[in-house]
């Protein structure tokens, strides 16, 4: 068994200390929002946070999360940047199919935890390790930067 | 996949009854219902329909899929606004698999070829209609006042001497009431809703939390997990096949060989593909095993230069003698859909019948195939459709229900298939590869007066499995958009050879045809504007005076854009206009070439003209969504063969266009009352020859093959 605290939860899972964290979230907890797009760190579509920073779940094996805390889309509202990030989402209608949408949020409340007023430049390289297939990039830099706006006045 | 408008009144029917609790139902057929017996009884027949609960609520039943496009917004849009309800107590519900929800313009319940607000736009505002007549009616009867004296505002019935009674309150009695059987559909003058800036997207909030489900979320007591092994050559056969390794991996249940390969069953993905990963197999690679690019593009260009069916034949082409004549042959290559979410299916087949969940664009059709693949009759497969994380036309193929399906029959388990990305990169159902060989005429004025085109492709109307090749021997797929050459040239002769290299599986890709052929010709034609010395928008402007659709939304870019006015240095444009799926495109593409050659696209400016919409801010991000994945094709998209086997794998190398190299983009929508048009697609042909366009124009190089990064 090897224990890793998910969004404030300390869970305990069976799984063999290779798999990927991404199949482990998602296979043996079931949490379905962090997403499989390519397995190989190219997509970012399984982006989720370890100790807050942000890595592709999908290679990240489940030993190098043991003890450490792991935050998912599932959790991210729970976060000052997170839920400014979510709201700034919804508030831009950010999304088409959606199924990027949970590692492009991951990536961009880690940008705001740490970056308080992002340039462009600074979105282009925090954001380009995420693919959208749809390509909804002009809107989530539109919602980035309305996330940092809105993080400010609150 | 090609719109066959039928008449839309003649089938149509209403039903309503009564909720459990007191609302109103509004069940209906739509107009495509009884086209084909897709074998639902007659009574989950009349399951199309909206819903009123007895606290106003709303909640209209979509057969459609969503996939990003967002129908699962605009068939509600429709509904709500004939019925004049509250936007924000309107809910959308998928609906289950059913004859009673086939695509008016299909005739089969099916999401494809942008035909959902062109099949959807009458029948689902009549049905809105119908439900607010009857509201109405019962609201006079209540207030033993007359129906005229009434009117409806976002969810409330008003009588006239202010009295109000809401959706809600009023279902109940609704219900009892009679249908009427003509109601009158609001002139679009009146619209509230449609046509109006600012409705949010109903899927947003579930898309932004990580709550909406997918395919792959799919998750069954008892399921399991299989990847399959799949022959590295097309057409190939495992000849032998070693298990032992693959067993000895923990959490690996069972190997079994089906049609499709070695597949490896498990209690999860990651020991699924541990398995498959550990499989020694001997493959027979049959008939393909010298497979290449090379060859595949020599087999095109031979058929190109010998020709085939005419598909159109205009003036006399033989006979004209121009006093300039351009040549050029053109290529683009296979392509693959690359959904984001790589394809899947779970499929659990029982005693009484089999049961699927999947992201499918194809609901109708997988029911008549998983009956036989089960051996049940097509109204014993029930099809959960899940959010589509992506679709482009991929997600109407059947191959991941029918690899699941069989996989479930042979285990007698839910089975979750999945392809990992380089599974999914390499599964075939392509984008066709084509080339094209084009000639161009022009009198001594530099007017054209000859275009031929001779097209060889692959024929998707065959590989479809559900179309034949017409008897004129003409793949409309194969030809769209380059048989349709909307310029006015006297002689114009286009002809279709099918090649079938491999005997490779290709499919619909998003704006099928269109995505090449609108490069070949929108390219050869600025080729015949530079021979002319006329400046390409100019050029298409004076051979466009019949068609004042192209002419508008060509007009309205090139204004958009600025077209013809100073650029900062190294910055140039490339301008295209393409009709495809009901709506005219045109977009300009600002461009600049760095020294090795690579092109950077700073903007895209499109306009549209798509009749009137129905959210114009959706038809704004479609149009920006298709623009990313025609960028994302031109730049860097292929498929290619070496030894039988596919080369690219996963997006290292079948790239996608990123956040760094996204161009800003603008969309225009022409004015319009027409008919809605189609808005997934449209948006994809014209960027790849505009981008095209304006690297001639930076560079003075002409790029005929796809992708332009080579
Ligand atoms: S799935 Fe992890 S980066 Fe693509
Ligand atoms: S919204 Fe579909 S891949 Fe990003």
């Amino acid at each position: 068994m090897i224990s890793l605290v998910v969004n404030g939860k300390t869970r305990e899972v069976g799984a063999a200390p290779g798999t990927p964290l991404l199949w482990v979230l998602r296979d043996s907890l079931r949490m379905t929002g962090t997403k499989f797009g390519c397995g190989i760190a190219q997509c970012g579509a399984c982006t989720v946070h370890l100790d807050g920073v942000p890595v592709r779940s999908c290679v990240t094996p489940l030993s190098a999360a043991a003890g450490k805390k792991v935050t998912t889309i599932e959790g991210i509202g729970a976060t000052r940047a997170g839920k400014a990030v979510q709201a700034a989402w919804m508030r831009n209608d950010v999304p088409q199919c959606g199924y990027c949408q949970s590692g492009q949020i991951m990536s961009a409340s880690a940008l705001l935890a740490k970056n308080r007023a992002p340039s462009d430049a600074d979105i282009d390289a925090a954001m380009s390790g995420n693919v959208c297939r749809c390509g909804t990039y002009n809107q989530i830099r539109t919602a980035i930067k309305d996330a940092a706006a809105s993080a400010k006045g609150a | 996949m090609r719109a066959r408008p039928m008449n839309a009144s003649r089938r149509e029917f209403l039903k309503t009854s009564a909720m459990a609790g007191g609302g109103l139902i509004v069940a209906f057929t739509l107009p495509g219902a009884s086209r084909l017996a897709q074998g639902a009884g007659k009574e989950a027949r009349m399951s199309a329909y909206l819903r009123i609960a007895p606290n106003s609520e709303i909640t209209v039943v979509c057969g459609l899929s969503e996939m990003g496009q967002g129908v699962h917004t605009a068939i509600p849009m429709l509904v709500a606004e004939e019925l004049d309800a509250d936007w924000s107590r309107v809910r959308v519900e998928q609906a289950g698999v059913d004859q009673a929800f086939a695509n008016p313009i299909f005739g089969m319940q099916a999401t494809g070829g942008s035909t959902s607000v062109r099949g959807h736009w009458e029948p689902m505002r009549k049905a809105g209609a119908t439900a607010r007549a009857m509201l109405v009616a019962a609201a006079a009867e209540t207030w033993k006042a007359d129906a005229a004296e009434c009117r409806t505002e976002r969810g409330m019935v008003i009588h006239k001497s202010g009295k109000k009674l809401s959706y809600g309150q009023l279902a109940e009695k609704a219900a009892k009431l009679t249908p009427p059987k003509d109601v009158k559909l609001k002139d679009p003058k009146q619209f509230n809703l449609l046509g109006k800036s600012g409705t949010k997207r109903l899927d947003t909030v579930a898309k932004s939390t990580g709550r909406a489900k997918f395919g792959l979320d799919v998750y069954l007591p008892g399921m399991l997990t299989a990847v399959i092994a799949y022959p590295p050559v097309p057409g190939g056969k495992a000849a032998s096949v070693n298990d032992a390794k693959a067993k000895a991996v923990p959490g690996v249940r069972q190997v079994v060989q089906i049609p499709s390969g070695v597949a490896v069953l498990a209690d999860g993905y990651w020991a699924a593909k541990l398995g498959r990963d550990a499989l020694e197999i001997q493959w027979d690679h049959g008939a393909n095993a010298s497979l290449s690019s090379e060859g595949i593009s020599k087999m095109l260009s031979a058929g190109a230069a010998a020709g085939g069916a005419v598909g159109r034949n205009e003036g006399d082409a033989k006979a004209a003698t121009p006093a300039k004549t351009i040549q050029a042959e053109y290529e683009a290559p296979y392509l693959s859909h690359s959904c984001m979410e790589p394809l899947n299916c779970t499929a659990w087949v029982k005693k009484d019948g089999v049961e699927i969940w999947a992201g499918t664009q194809s609901q109708g059709p997988a029911q008549g195939i998983l009956s036989q693949v089960a051996g049940v009759q097509p109204g014993q497969v029930k099809v959960n459709t899940m959010y589509l994380g992506g679709g482009f036309g991929r997600r109407f193929a059947p191959d991941p229900v029918i690899g699941a399906t069989v996989l479930s029959k042979i285990t007698g388990k839910p089975v979750k298939l999945v392809y990992s990305r380089e599974d999914d990169t390499r599964g075939y159902f392509y984008r066709p590869a084509s080339v094209t060989k084009m000639t161009g005429g022009l009198d001594a004025n530099g007017v054209a007066t000859l275009f031929t085109a001779n097209v060889a492709s692959p024929s998707i109307m065959e590989g479809s499995h559900f179309m034949k090749l017409p008897p004129d021997g003409v793949d409309e797929f194969g030809v769209e958009g380059i048989r349709d050459c909307p310029y006015d040239i006297p002689n114009l002769h286009i002809e279709y050879s099918r090649q079938e290299p491999g005997n490779l599986q290709v499919w619909f890709w998003r704006s099928v045809g269109h995505s090449q052929n609108s490069f070949f010709l929108e390219s050869f034609i600025d080729e015949m504007a530079h021979a002319a010395g006329k400046d390409p928008f100019e050029f298409r402007r004076s051979l466009l005076g019949k068609q004042p659709r192209y002419k508008g939304a060509l007009e309205l870019a090139a204004e958009k854009a600025d077209w013809g006015k100073p650029l900062p240095a190294g910055v140039h444009r490339g301008i295209a206009v393409v009709f495809s799926f009901g709506s005219w495109c045109a977009e300009v593409a600002e461009v600049s070439v760095v020294s090795d050659g690579t092109p950077r696209v700073h903007r895209v400016v499109a306009a549209v003209d798509c009749g009137m919409t129905v959210n114009p801010d959706i038809v704004k991000r479609q149009i920006e969504s298709a623009i990313v994945f025609g960028l994302t094709a031109a730049l860097y998209g292929k498929i290619t063969f070496k030894d039988g086997r596919v080369e690219q794998s996963n997006f290292h190398d079948y790239r996608m266009l990123r956040m760094n190299e996204m161009p800003k983009v603008e969309v225009h929508i022409v004015p319009s009352t027409e008919a809605p048009g189609g808005i997934g697609e449209p948006g994809t042909p014209p960027i790849a020859p505009a981008v095209a366009n304006a690297m001639f124009a930076a560079t003075g190089k002409r790029i005929r093959k796809l992708p332009l990064l080579g």
